[in-house]
């Protein structure tokens, strides 16, 4: 004869019930809670104490933070949020951990430097930690990459760039690109196609999901001023020419012998201001524009990252 | 039936007490005040900080391996010393029994955690000689732990209804470490995909939480901890400790004492 | 009224990992007990005898089969305040003294407070333990712990004892003593079964005996109809060390030992030697019928089932 029946059936109950109050409980304590390293409360901010309360487990703690780091990144900007005071810190001591975890350096180069609400705004202490990187990783071409980068995108030091992607060209295996890279920063920093090719070699050399993302969606910004800048130029010609602005885009299009209107990168045509300004439909799908976004306009609500071109 | 189950615990917490488990106290205590001295003499603003990290850390850490040690033999030294048979040759039920052993184990760890928090304020106000309002909230911190402690010995007891000792303590620890950073594995899940996200999150949840319930770095910074908090984690802990003793009952009420 | 009923009780175990072996520790068991008897359950060790104690305890869980004990289903927990259970080379809790761990028992068994503290009383005296009754069990001897044992299995008078080899490790002293104790317990009204391979034990005390070997009952009855077989022999013991010529004639198996010579002779013999003894002038000490024992009974049932093996099935 099988154990007393009631007292298995209440066990058993009362462990299925037990366990979904668990899981429901979980779920509220986590709305509640700072969640770990999301808040900006990292009390322990000191590489060299996180290191020796390892107790030698460098490289799984290392790991740890790393995640931690993706996460506070991640969890913040999807709430447009403007701080990430504790980003740097994380990366430091995740690096300082195991400092040949190259993929932290890729992630700092791409979210550390810009400023918020897409990154940490802090592009000193990215170059820094770039540095510290090729002094521990001296062979790895991506890290001179990265830190190019950096000079690059938000320091505009485009010879400082130069020299790094330069220095990082002679690397052993480095990508044929660095010695591309190098060559233009001398004469043609500024031209969208060399902007392209950056962001290019970046979305091609990362295997990060959010790298690559943050990559595109610099193609498609940089796609769209382009097209903006060509379509105004068209604009000023119009004037010379006919001494007003076009009625609408149909008869710029019309003058310029385009076979229609142009259209942004989401097939949404572009428009044209009374005040003869060439204008984006919707600028907020497009966060790192610098041209078509109407006088006045401010970035609102939050920055939305397509996931595929 | 309720009066067989407080014997049970009373005897429990006797043997426990008879095994000279509350020594650890002296350890405790001479950690602490050596700590509180060394500290009190060398710098300026962080004596609370060390005493309250320090103290609070050593109470979770004493406390979760009295805890298994103990726990991972409540029921297979009965079942190896042959005690359990006069017991259960009585009208004691199989799963009083188990309840019994938990509240035994329990009721010990509360008592030695209450004998170290009274160290612990004794030494926090050797080196700020005052109290402050939001010392209070170290009460909190030390009620997590002992929430903590629960989750550990219902855990401790699972184990040992069906395991042996060894294999229990390497259980109950690895699900301590685990918990531990339950957060940070919850974190690992999102960053993956598919069939691999859904077991990592299961695994997340099914892992005791024991981040949640461990405050004592916002303590120690003289954080607040929020009413809500406080009732979302007691629940938490009690329906956590519920599954373990439903699962420890469940073993025990089939298993042939051989 | 039936004290004990074991219909059918069963127990297979399955052993091994990956191929599991099933192992028959008990055969389905049909056994009756009545009130107020000793019943020994006789049986080489490994034979099943603990198996079934741990089965009627419910410590293990049967195969098969059912059982009843004083009219109830014998898992039902109300029961087990009216059985007591000694098992075999008990330990119990090192910690406690002897009175602590009456206590608890009384405790546990339900009994109330004031009750307890004079049963213990009692209970100790009857066993007695009463010097070293604030002693740690830790502390005390096999004997003494066998005593303790006792003690907790009667503490609250319940009216079926079960005892698992209870004479193990005593010496003659303690053996008399915990017969004794059953021969009381019987006296009082209750049931007791015990389990032995002590074969003497069990002629002395009980009413019935079963036979188990290898998981199988073999033989049940009162002891005095399975050894009554009256071979029609006596047992002749004299002193001295001389055999009359005239008892050799009978054809008598003659022992030496000692001061004393011992001769089996059949029952229509014993007269003529007696007057053999007489003519000799040799002091005649006893004159005892001889009886099939129990040790030759059981024997048969164990040796005999060897050789039968997979003949009965």
């Amino acid at each position: 004869m099988t154990p007393q029946k009631r007292t298995t059936t209440v066990a058993a109950a009362c462990l299925v019930v037990s366990m979904a109050a668990c899981v429901l409980l979980l779920h509220h304590i986590d709305e509640i809670r700072p969640q770990a390293g999301v808040d900006d409360t990292l009390y322990i901010n000191s590489p060299k104490v996180i290191q020796r309360a390892s107790l030698g487990f460098n490289g799984l703690m290392a790991c740890v933070y790393w995640t931690r780091a993706v996460q506070y990144f991640g969890y913040r900007h999807a709430q447009n949020e403007r701080t990430y005071n504790e980003l740097a810190p994380l990366l430091e001591i995740a690096t300082a951990l195991d400092p040949h975890m190259i993929p932290v350096y890729q992630f700092g180069a791409n979210f550390l430097a810009p400023a918020p609400p897409n990154g940490a705004g802090e592009p000193a202490r990215a170059v820094d930690l770039m540095q510290y990187g090729i002094r521990n990783n001296p062979d790895n071409w991506r890290l001179y990459y990265d830190l190019g980068f950096v000079y690059y995108t938000e320091l505009r030091d485009y010879k400082r760039a130069g020299e790094v992607f330069e220095l990082g060209s002679k690397a052993p295996n480095a990508n044929p690109f660095m010695k591309l890279l190098a060559a233009q920063m001398a004469e043609h920093a500024e031209d969208y196609a060399t902007a392209r090719m950056l962001w290019m070699a970046t979305y091609e050399s990362s295997t990060q999901t959010d790298i690559r993302q943050n990559a595109l969606e610099h193609l498609r910004s940089i796609k769209v001023d382009e097209a903006v800048t060509s379509l105004q130029n068209a604009v000023t010609r119009f004037i010379q020419q006919s001494g007003r602005a076009p009625a609408s885009l149909w008869e710029l299009a019309a003058a310029e012998h385009l076979p229609g209107i142009p259209v942004d990168p989401d097939g949404n045509p572009y428009e044209l201001s009374f005040d003869g300004q060439v204008l984006v439909q919707h600028p907020d799908d497009f966060p790192f524009i610098t041209k078509g976004t109407p006088p006045g306009y401010k970035r609102s609500g939050l920055a939305k990252f397509h996931t595929k071109d | 039936m309720k009066a067989r189950i407080g014997y049970i615990a009373a005897n429990t917490f006797r043997e426990a007490v008879r095994d000279r488990v509350l020594y650890n106290l002296i350890a405790f205590a001479l950690l602490l005040s050596g700590a509180a001295i060394l500290v009190g003499q060398i710098s300026i603003d962080i004596e609370r900080l060390v005493v309250v990290n320090l103290g609070l850390t050593a109470v979770s850490l004493f406390g979760i391996v009295i805890a298994i040690f103990i726990g991972i033999g409540l029921v297979s030294k009965e079942i190896e010393k042959r005690t359990l048979y006069t017991v259960l040759s009585r009208p004691v039920r199989r799963w009083e029994f188990i309840i019994g052993k938990f509240f035994g184990l329990a009721g010990t760890l509360v008592v030695n955690t209450f004998f170290m928090a009274i160290g612990v304020f004794a030494a926090l106000l050797y080196v700020t000689h005052k109290f402050s309002v939001s010392d209070a909230f170290i009460l909190v911190a030390l009620y997590f732990i002992v929430l903590e402690f629960l989750i550990i010995c219902s855990l401790a007891l699972l184990f040992s209804s069906f395991s042996s000792p060894l294999l229990s303590a390497v259980f109950a620890f690895s699900l301590f470490v685990i918990g531990s950073f339950a957060d940070d594995l919850r974190g690992f899940a999102t960053l993956t995909h598919g069939l691999t996200r859904w077991i990592a999150t299961a695994a997340a949840y099914l892992v005791p939480n024991f981040s949640t319930l461990n405050v004592i770095s916002a303590v120690a910074h003289q954080q607040s901890i929020g009413a809500q908090l406080i009732v979302q984690n007691t629940l938490y802990a009690l329906f956590y400790t519920a599954v373990a003793l439903s699962g420890a009952v469940l073993i025990f009420e089939r298993r042939n004492l051989k | 009224m039936t004290a004990i009923e074991i219909r059918g009780l069963e127990k297979i175990y399955t052993v091994g990992f990956l191929r599991k072996k099933p192992r028959q520790a008990l055969f389905p068991l049909h056994l009756s007990i009545e009130d107020g008897e000793i019943f020994g359950f006789l049986g080489p060790n490994g034979a099943g005898k603990t198996t079934t104690l741990k089965l009627l305890m419910g410590l293990v869980f049967p195969t098969s089969g059912t059982a009843r004990i004083l009219g109830r289903e014998w898992t039902d927990p109300e029961i087990k305040a009216q059985i007591g259970f000694l098992p075999e080379q008990p330990y119990f809790y090192d910690y406690l003294t002897a009175h602590e761990l009456l206590d608890y028992y009384g405790q546990l068994s339900g009994v109330p407070a004031k009750q307890r503290k004079q049963r213990i009383e009692e209970v100790l005296v009857h066993v007695g333990l009463t010097d070293v009754k604030g002693v740690q069990l830790r502390k005390f001897s096999k004997g003494m712990l066998q005593r303790a044992g006792i003690a907790q299995a009667i503490l609250h008078d319940p009216k079926v004892i079960f005892f698992d080899e209870p004479m193990s490790g005593l010496d003659p002293v303690g053996r008399r003593e915990v017969r004794d104790l059953m021969e009381q317990l019987k006296q009082e009204g209750k049931t007791v079964f015990f389990s032995t391979h002590i074969l003497s034990d069990a002629e002395a005390l009980c009413d019935r005996v079963a036979i188990i070997y290898k998981g199988e009952l073999r033989g049940v009855g009162a002891v005095a109809d399975l050894t009554s077989t009256v071979q029609g022999k006596v047992d002749l013991v004299w002193q001295g060390t001389q055999v009359p010529a005239s008892i050799k004639a009978l054809g008598a198996e003659c022992h030496v030992t000692g001061e004393t010579v011992r001769a089996v002779i059949q029952e229509n013999q014993q007269d003529a030697a007696i007057d053999a003894l007489r003519r000799e002038r040799l002091r005649l000490i006893s004159l005892t019928p001889v009886r099939t024992s129990l040790e030759q009974y059981f024997v048969e049932k164990t040796q005999k089932a060897d050789s039968t093996a997979g003949a009965a099935v």
